[in-house]
């Protein structure tokens, strides 16, 4: 049904819409914003022990950000994450552990149809468009520094 | 025999001979476990994938009617059912084991009841000596297929409701033992535009109500007369949008138990299922488990069940599509109920 609204349509929708339950905004942010943080101190705490180990300031995010990788797709094979994230919502999902989590859950779910079309065709399902707009808005973010220095 | 605008009553009532319900543990934990004849401790059934899974609980719910029937497998003439899969594979792979002539039918989660009606009337017509009626559903296929991977970390909003993990089958015959399918009502598409795929419950109950006012007006019949009008799946959103649409139609909804699977099937307050349960699997187990089981022990006379659906794909909803809802009403009447 294409087009504008109905009447009768707009009245029920208004109905439906009374009927929902609020989302929390409140509870869902501080939430997301504590288990968040915890994700991010957990990172700083791997990168200080990482540097204490003889990697310097430069190189120590990059096993960081793998020891995350790592912790993440294991809670998902365990099926733990998922159960988690209904609690911590965004607090899970934004950083690098909820980008892993969406590659491992879905390489694993399609694994049933083969490593090829199943696991390589699906893998980036939920993280490929996070990839492609990022690479946009980097390259564009580029332009403009480039832009920038040029001038400057 | 068509009565009113498009309702059907069974002059001879085919009777249900045996009825079955398998589910998955989530199901099992749930208020109604002792109703279920089968409960799996493991969603996966040792299966190498999802769907081979639902086929198991499908062919279970089969073979269990089947058997509780007392019925032989190669004198059923007809298997008439659907599930929620592209191209309904779980329902067409398991007749091919069953190896029973077929008809598969597609009403999104109304398949539950729309395969009732359609054995129903093949059986009360002569057309088939016996009829078996089956539906299902498993919450990881229908995640994979219309949401997100299983295992993704996304928070699910509270209008969501939790697709059941089961089957649900019932042996139809015209003579024998058992509850009675006395009438029933084909649903018309009604699309009220709601576009949320996680508020099913809202986008359906026009649907339902739609169905249930024109059954009573089909029948001339009271909301009453029946011990219990039960929905198929429109979860604690869409039960309660029900209950005011059919107020505004001055129906006396509160003269009976009016009630839906999917808020009978689980404990909202401990389980993490949002607004209630979802799917084929619901009405089907609940109604082939616990409505037909309260029927057998005379608890109840007479009940309406309205199974519902919305007729949604993946990729109708990503290109903006409202959601077409229908559903499909059959009354079960204990042996004598009518009298």
């Amino acid at each position: 049904m294409a087009g504008q609204p109905t009447p009768s349509q707009k009245k029920y929708q208004e109905l439906a819409n009374s009927k929902e339950p609020p989302r929390g905004i409140v509870r869902n942010s501080i939430i997301a914003f504590v288990v968040g943080g915890l994700i991010c101190t957990l990172g700083e705490v791997l990168r200080k022990l990482f540097i204490a180990w003889g990697f310097t300031e430069k190189t120590a995010g990059d096993p960081t950000v793998a020891v995350l990788i790592l912790l993440s797709c294991i809670l998902t094979g365990c099926g733990v994450y998922d159960k988690f994230a209904q609690w911590a919502g965004a607090g899970t999902a934004v950083p690098v552990t909820g980008f892993a989590n969406s590659i491992c859950s879905a390489a694993m779910e399609h694994r049933s149809e083969g490593l090829v079309y199943g696991v390589g065709g699906n893998m980036f399902k939920v993280a490929g468009a996070v990839i492609v707009f990022g690479t946009v808005a980097a390259f564009f973010i580029g332009i403009l520094h480039g832009l920038f220095h040029m001038g400057g | 025999m068509l009565q009113g605008k498009q309702s059907w009553f069974f002059e001879s009532p085919p009777v249900i001979q045996g009825y079955a319900s398998v589910v998955g543990p989530e199901e099992g934990k749930g208020p109604l476990a002792g109703d279920f004849d089968r409960i799996h401790d493991d969603m996966r059934l040792g299966q190498k994938s999802w769907e081979l899974a639902e086929r198991q609980f499908l062919e279970q719910a089969v073979n269990k009617a089947i058997e509780k029937a007392g019925a032989d497998k190669s004198q059923i003439t007809f298997y008439v059912g659907g599930d929620l899969m592209n191209q309904i594979t779980s329902t067409s792979f398991a007749a091919r084991t069953v190896g029973i002539p077929y008809l598969g039918v597609f009403g999104a989660c109304s398949t539950a009841m729309e395969s009732v009606a359609v054995a129903a009337q093949l059986v009360s017509s002569g057309a088939a000596k016996q009829a078996i009626a089956a539906t299902c559903s498993h919450n990881s296929t229908a995640e994979k297929q219309f949401r997100y991977p299983t295992e993704y970390g996304s928070q699910k909003p509270p209008t969501a409701q939790y697709t059941v993990t089961g089957g649900g089958a019932a042996v139809i015959g015209s003579s024998g033992k058992g509850p009675r399918v006395v009438r029933a009502t084909i649903g018309k598409i009604v699309d009220m535009g709601i576009k949320d795929p996680f508020n099913m419950g809202a986008a359906m109950a026009p649907a339902a109500v739609d169905t249930i006012v024109q059954h009573l007006q089909d029948f001339a019949l009271a909301p009453s007369y029946y011990d219990m009008i039960v929905t198929g799946d429109l979860a604690q959103i869409g039960h309660s949008i029900a209950r005011d649409l059919l107020a505004e139609r001055q129906i006396a909804i509160d003269q009976t138990v009016f009630a839906d699977c999917g808020l009978l099937i689980f404990d909202r307050e401990k389980q993490q299922v949002q607004a209630g349960g979802s799917g084929c699997g619901c009405c089907a187990t609940v109604t082939f488990g616990h409505l037909l089981n309260r029927m057998s022990r005379g608890k109840l006379k007479r009940i309406l069940v309205i199974a519902t659906g919305a007729l949604l794909s993946p990729l109708s909803y990503q290109q903006g599509e409202s959601i077409p809802c229908v559903a499909h009403a059959v009354a079960f009447e204990a042996e004598g109920g009518s009298q």
